[in-house]
């Protein structure tokens, strides 16, 4: 073979702490190599351009690039190669940026370390072997996990752009925790009013599938062709039939039933619809707290029903739908302020959080908009917010910034102000951040215009006096403590990673951080998409993020799915697991142990069994190839020969 | 200590005391970013020159002497609450404890009583393996010149049966004492080897 080594420097990148014209010079001692250089920026136009004109000029058969990471450049490589005529995985890179020149300064270590990086992968590249990629068709369905403002604004999207959707929602409506809002920052319209035409089209895209109180079960396949099975969680009430009258909600003698969208500040029926506005407008039945299934009596609802839609014999329905990419819209959940002992420990009924207000604001809320207090139905005069609870303290493992509270308050404390003229609102905060399009205005107007009280302070404690709560805090301006009377505390409650992301996560084969959130797969270049192909992110699960950013990345990734699907195959990458049928013994112990179920066992002419991958369906993650006894099974690009070749090197 | 108007950075930080308090702390102060919770929950917040979180701004900006001549170091009751409630895991009440340290070893606690007071409480822990306050309050009375503070608590103290005539008698009296013999022998050996 006639080997090609291109040294880069980098700038001073790799040359200021690595001898590259010294690397350059030792690789022409190497086996094969036939021409080697340095060059100052070999991923640029002319860097490349040197590389294509020797491969033609000096019938290089293979290239070793020496130079940073193959995560940044060996994809511009190997379409260089290949447009001189060679096959791309003829080509190898050694890493001497992030591995040698940007870890040490010690010049002459590092030199011999390049000369040692360089050296192994000429070896490796002995052994390449020409690849080609086979392709395989897309099917051009999408899934969206999650029916918040994200995945329903990627729903739409994709709906307009022609795909079928399949959209899974986990609770009985849409609409997710927008729809719990009362108004939106910095604009202070309606929530459910701007959000409501998005919920109603999603219900009539016909090319949309919406499936309500479900889940996903189980995701396999890759991308273009995802198999999911979908959980449709039992609602004992046939929505084919259901009409939404609600004469059963009105009707339920079970009024104990806990109401999650009201954030259990009121109670429900056992069957109920959420909220007026709901998608879709079906009742479901709580069985924990349905007399029919706690007590064998009752049936009020199945008396009453005028279209027979009760159904108390109805079980989880499992449903398999097959897709080609998968939106992930899974959102966030609320910090629990119980851990917060000082704030009452969630003993206190008028300290609340901050989507609970938001209900108490709401006119569909459990005070039909009426600011009262939980524990007495009264009216509170002194309103005490308090930022920062859960988020950016590292004592409740919350060090992060959850972005959206201080605009929250902010909205909060002006709508109480509009609701009750003569109410005095008070904020304990330790910065404000607001970082949006009129965001700092609309903060400066709830001090400036609606005169709240802007407190910069931790507190400390909060107690009973009375019938009132006192709440112990700094003002760090003034370097004294501060004691604030109030009758309704809200704690700006911080965003948290919603509960079974991580479940989820597995299932998709996608990873998250320590908090929970989602990775995406480059923190600015690659914000929507993940680490596994065919999967992206869309809204909070990926992190903390106020509606025009989930909205936008909503509209992002259903952007990605697009441009996925613009073509009809995707090409496969042939660093896959490849079976020698000669050496193969049949144990099949590559089937077990593959977590991708990428192998199957097949059986010759002759009678002998022997294993089969299937290339679509393995990841190259070479389980199987360390497994497999007589070393039948090789993962291509990695086969033992050349990592053996790699390691004699090193060894030497 | 007066407070201070304009503050010199440059001219009054003395980097290496960061250093000093972290050591003697085990706490990293540059941990703490000033929302006041230390503070909001300090109940001694109202007899102190500097609140707490202002002790720790100070100590992160070097303020070795404001901050080991401040009152608020020895009014601190070191109860805790500070430490209990920081997001930041910092134990301020640690930090407290350390600056009082480092307070008497350069010789700046301010105010001449706190230091007699602490002096005679020790002294008579050393003799009796631990307080006693008959005894203690009136040597400190005369040594600060005020013999009749708190003079007039006596009798209601005595009713209760909270002050004794004569020193409890504690069992290891011997072993508290040389705990002190040898904190002593530390202090002088360490004195010598700085001279």
């Amino acid at each position: 073979m006639r080997i090609g080594v291109f040294v880069c420097q980098c700038g001073t990148n790799i040359a200021g702490t690595v001898d590259t014209e010294a690397v350059a010079r030792r690789a022409m001692e190497y086996a094969d190599v036939v021409y080697a250089t340095s060059y100052v920026y070999t991923c640029s136009e002319p860097g490349q351009q040197e590389i294509q004109r020797r491969i033609k000029e000096m019938n290089l058969q293979g290239v070793v690039v020496a130079a940073c990471s193959p995560r940044m450049h060996e994809p511009t490589f190997r379409r260089a190669v290949e447009r001189a005529g060679l096959n791309r995985y003829m080509f190898e890179m050694a890493n001497i940026r992030e591995h040698v020149s940007w870890i040490s300064t010690d010049k002459e270590a590092n030199t011999r370390k390049a000369m040692e990086l360089v050296h192994m992968a000429v070896a490796k590249l002995r052994f390449n072997q020409p690849l080609f990629s086979s392709k395989v068709p897309i099917n051009k369905r999408v899934l969206i996990i999650g029916a918040g403002v994200a995945g329903i604004q990627a729903a739409l999207d994709c709906s307009d752009g022609g795909l079928d959707v399949v959209l899974v929602e986990k609770n009985p409506s849409i609409g997710g925790k927008m729809a719990q809002l009362d108004k939106t920052f910095p604009t202070i319209d309606c929530s459910s009013c701007i959000l409501g035409p998005k919920m109603v089209d999603i219900s009539q895209k016909e090319n949309v599938t919406l499936h309500a109180c479900s889940e996903v079960e189980s995701v396999s396949g890759y991308v273009g062709n995802f198999k999911v099975q979908i959980r449709k969680k039992a609602t004992y009430v046939n929505w084919n039939a259901c009409t939404g009258c609600g004469e059963c909600v009105r009707k339920c003698p079970s009024r104990k039933a806990p109401d999650p969208f009201n954030e259990h500040l009121a109670t429900a029926r056992a069957i109920n619809i959420p909220f007026p506005q709901a998608i879709p407008k079906k009742a479901a039945i709580n069985r924990d707290y349905c007399l029919h299934f706690t007590k064998g009596k009752c049936g009020v609802c199945k008396k009453i029903c005028p279209v027979n839609a009760i159904d108390y014999d109805m079980q989880d329905e499992l449903v398999s739908e097959e897709v080609g990419a998968i939106i992930v819209a899974t959102g966030f959940d609320l910090f629990d302020h119980s851990v917060y002992g000082e704030y009452g420990g969630g003993r206190y009924p008028d300290v609340i959080s901050g989507l609970q207000y938001e209900r108490i604001l709401s006119a569909s809320g459990p005070f039909g908009g009426h600011i009262r207090r939980p524990s007495n139905g009264r009216e509170p005069r002194d309103i005490v917010f308090i930022a920062c609870v859960g988020s950016r303290d590292a004592s409740v493992g919350r060090p992060y910034c959850s972005g959206v509270c201080c605009m929250y308050i902010a909205k909060q404390a002006i709508l109480t102000r509009d609701h009750l003229p003569d109410s005095n609102c008070y904020v304990f905060y330790m910065d404000i951040r607001s970082p949006g399009k009129n965001y700092d205005e609309f903060v400066r107007r709830a001090q400036e215009e609606y005169g709240v009280q802007y407190i910069r302070g931790r507190v400390g404690k909060i107690y009973p006096r009375g019938d009132r709560m006192v709440v112990q805090g700094a003002d760090t301006l003034l370097g004294i403590q501060v004691e604030v009377e109030a009758d309704l505390v809200v704690l700006a409650t911080g965003v948290e990673a919603s509960a079974g992301a991580g479940e989820l996560a597995e299932k998709l084969r996608i990873s998250y951080d320590q908090y929970g959130f989602y990775m995406e797969s480059h923190p600015k270049l690659r914000p929507v998409e993940t680490n596994t192909a065919g999967v992206f992110l869309a809204g909070a699960c990926q992190g903390p993020k106020d509606i025009p950013a989930s909205v936008a990345q909503g509209s992002a990734a259903a952007a990605k799915v697009q441009a996925l699907f613009a073509r009809d195959a995707i090409e496969t990458d042939p660093q896959v697991a490849l079976v020698n049928e000669r050496t193969c013994v049949g144990c099949l112990k590559c089937i077990m142990v593959c977590p991708f179920g990428a192998i199957q066992s097949k059986t010759l002419r002759d009678g002998s069994i022997k294993a089969e991958v299937l290339a679509s369906v393995c990841q190259g993650c070479g389980l199987c190839n360390a497994t497999c006894p007589p070393k039948a099974i090789q993962l291509q690009h990695a086969t033992d020969n050349q990592i053996l070749a790699e390691l004699n090197i090193l060894c030497a | 200590m007066e407070r201070v108007h304009t503050l010199a950075i440059q001219a009054t930080s003395d980097p290496r005391f960061i250093g000093e308090v972290e050591r003697a702390s085990g706490q990293q102060i540059s941990h703490c970013y000033q929302c006041g919770n230390c503070s909001a929950s300090c109940a001694y917040t109202y007899v102190y020159d500097y609140p707490a979180n202002q002790i720790m701004r100070l100590v992160q900006l070097g303020q070795k002497d404001i901050v080991l001549t401040s009152k608020a170091i020895w009014l601190c009751a070191a109860c805790q609450a500070c430490t209990t409630r920081c997001p930041c895991n910092i134990d301020v009440a640690k930090v407290m404890e350390s600056l009082r340290v480092l307070s008497r070893q350069e010789k700046k606690v301010s105010g001449r009583d706190i230091q007699l007071f602490y002096d005679e409480f020790l002294k008579l822990v050393k003799r009796f393996g631990r307080v006693f306050e008959t005894g203690l309050l009136p040597l400190f009375g005369m040594k600060a010149k005020k013999p009749f503070t708190d003079m007039d608590l006596a009798p209601r103290v005595i009713r209760k049966g909270k002050l004794g005539l004569i020193p409890h008698k504690v069992k290891g009296r011997k072993h508290v004492e040389g705990i002190f013999e040898r904190f002593e022998a530390y202090c002088s050996r360490r004195e010598k080897d700085k001279g």
